[in-house]
């Protein structure tokens, strides 16, 4: 999706936002998707300094209302609610932030090896990445964090294991089209030596489809990890959670408020990831810019 | 072609041993002790009932024996006794195996009539509103937790309005018709018993909704793609210019083109469909292999995890292959070399 929500873009709505000058690839879905992440970002940096509660002390008596002085009531334990959701982006931030991260470093290792090299390196590490590949990712992530027990880390060592092979098989086949390219050629003949080509003249062309793949798929990791921790594979109470803390409220089906918060912040934080993932891939991507 | 497909069926049985070999690899680099959940924490110490147990369970041999005798077992059909059921795994799937095709099914069949609607509406509207609400109606199921959609539909739909029936797939006092599929809507019609399919259809709804608004925003996007480069091609342009129906030029000559490509999808959104599907049945308490996997991975029941995940991606890789030979069919451009 270009462009998914450049409703207010249509003529009439935006007009006053479109004489600003801004950058061609901010469309307004980029921009609604930058703020909500910049303030969901804010909030996990600074949410101690102002939080209305303790996230975890009980502050009032259990299963209240939503009222002014518990924005979205207190669940089973008689915390707060509102509060427990503004800490739960100190997990699914990170968490998704970990993930793609340690994710993209290991399949970009092993995609420029495959690549580079071929061979039978290049079999064995393909044939890997099939297998871990022909597995559903939840039936995979379930199983890896089943057999380690719950806990976010070892959820977020499953989601690892589920999103490596994306980003081998996107560098290897970059690395495979930019080796032909006619400047390393060059290189080879001037006798440059197989690191230095990889380093200068393959890698820094080879990187761009994984870094628009990487924003596209923050999101996606952040409803995993929320899966995982509704299963009770990840994160572990009393931690706040949104996955859980939505496990909890299914327990207290008819107290709505529990499961509504952590609710709207995964649906937020994971529209403003595809907005910016949309507008990163027509920066970064030219051909894919929309018509 | 015929090569294509002979090659692509002679790679399956090693990609299905490597799913074998990695499901129980995973199972194996246990911490959590797999006889924790069969030996109570009482007779833990008592050395006689844990190594009974090990030996009942064959967890005293090594590895390399316990991974071949699982392979034999396994090409015998069998997949193990599940620690928590006491039953064969494979006993346990195909019990709870229509349940989840059904609910798929279902829900598959909404994303796509919805997906192709929409992706063909904001084609044609392209830019216009429609084009901007039916995009971001595709975004937002993509977005949303389906666990959390449930839930929330749930709440609304059944518990405040009652509009749509609770959790399950019958009413708590009505008895599953006789088992000839599994699949409840089909044997209650095949029975001649309109009340049952009713109910059972009813109970569908709110799950398959749930399911296919998730799947829906895939194919839409495709859908959208796809009818908007072929609306641009000459023969689209004859069409118009002999005078066609807009309707006609849109439905006939464009969508049916537009619609190849979009095969792909059956195989990228099943990824989505079977993430879908096991929360959505543990939500909905819908008894499938879904809510079946979630209860045997909170009780590290292995042979049970294995078994769901060994199926999984069995059907994955055979669902893969079918749209990929179905693509090279469609499309004789893309003979896959």
């Amino acid at each position: 999706m270009t462009a998914a929500a450049d409703i207010l873009a249509a003529p009439g709505l935006s007009a006053h936002v479109r004489r600003v000058r801004w950058p061609l690839w901010i469309t307004f879905p980029v921009g609604l998707g930058l703020v909500i992440l910049i303030g969901w970002l804010l909030v996990a940096l600074t949410v101690d300094l102002w939080a209305p509660a303790d996230p975890l002390e009980p502050v009032a008596s259990r299963l209240q209302d939503p009222s002014l002085e518990h924005l979205m009531g207190t669940d089973a334990l008689g915390r707060d609610v509102f509060t427990r959701t503004l800490y739960g982006a100190r997990t699914s931030l990170p968490v998704a932030a970990v993930v793609i991260a340690i994710a993209v470093a290991i399949g970009s290792v092993i995609g420029a090896v495959s690549g580079f090299f071929g061979g039978w390196i290049d079999a064995i590490l393909m044939r890997a990445s099939d297998v871990t590949l022909a597995f559903p990712p939840i039936l995979l992530a379930m199983t890896v964090t089943g057999a380690l027990g719950p806990g976010i880390r070892n959820a977020l060592f499953a989601m690892v294991v589920v999103w490596w092979p994306v980003y081998a098989r996107l560098l290897r086949a970059q690395v495979m089209s930019v080796k032909q390219f006619d400047h390393v050629l060059a290189a080879e003949a001037m006798g440059a030596g197989r690191w230095r080509i990889m380093w200068r003249h393959i890698l820094p062309l080879s990187t761009t489809p994984i870094l628009v793949n990487a924003t596209m798929d923050f999101g996606q990791v952040v409803l995993l990890a929320a899966s995982l921790s509704f299963i009770g594979l990840g994160a572990v109470p009393p931690d706040p959670e949104w996955g859980s803390m939505i496990n909890e409220g299914v327990k207290y089906f008819y107290e709505w408020w529990i499961a509504a918060a952590p609710g709207i912040a995964i649906l937020t934080v994971v529209l403003g990831f595809n907005f910016v993932g949309d507008g990163a891939r027509d920066l970064l991507d030219p051909r894919t810019r929309k018509r | 072609m015929g090569l294509y497909i002979l090659r692509r069926l002679l790679v399956m049985p090693l990609l299905l041993l490597g799913i074998v070999t990695v499901a129980f690899i995973v199972s194996r680099t246990v911490p959590a002790d797999p006889l924790s959940t069969v030996v109570n924490e009482r007779q833990a110490n008592n050395p006689e009932v844990v190594n009974a147990a090990k030996r009942r369970w064959g967890l005293d041999k090594s590895y390399a024996e316990q991974y071949f005798i699982y392979l034999k077992n396994l090409a015998h059909g069998d997949m193990g006794t599940s620690f928590r059921t006491k039953q064969n795994v494979r006993d346990d799937l195909s019990d709870r195996v229509p349940a989840t095709l059904e609910l798929t099914v279902v829900a598959m069949a909404l994303a796509v009539t919805g997906g192709v609607a929409l992706g063909v509406l904001a084609a044609v509207r392209r830019n216009g509103l429609t084009d901007h609400l039916a995009r971001l109606f595709a975004l937002i199921g993509s977005s949303l937790p389906v666990f959390w959609t449930g839930l929330v539909l749930l709440f609304l739909l059944y518990a405040e309005l009652g509009w749509f029936p609770g959790p399950g797939r019958l009413d708590s006092r009505a008895i599953a018709p006789d088992k000839i599929t599994g699949v409840f809507t089909l044997d209650a019609l095949l029975a001649g018993d309109l009340g049952t399919f009713i109910d059972a259809l009813k109970h569908l709804v709110l799950p398959a909704f749930v399911l296919g608004w998730a799947v829906m925003g895939i194919i839409s996007r495709l859908v959208r793609a796809s009818m908007l480069d072929i609306l641009n091609q000459d023969y689209v342009r004859t069409a118009r210019a002999k005078g066609l129906p807009e309707r006609n030029v849109v439905m006939r000559h464009a969508l049916r083109n537009a619609l190849i490509p979009t095969l792909t999808i059956i195989g990228v959104s099943f990824a989505v469909l079977i993430t879908g599907a096991v929360l959505t049945e543990s939500i909905f308490s819908w008894p499938g292999v879904g809510s079946y996997a979630v209860d045997s991975s909170r009780t590290l029941d292995f042979p049970a995890i294995m078994g769901v995940s060994i199926f999984g991606g069995t059907v994955f890789v055979i669902v893969n292959l079918i749209t990929d030979v179905t693509y090279a069919f469609a499309d004789p451009r893309i003979r896959l070399s």
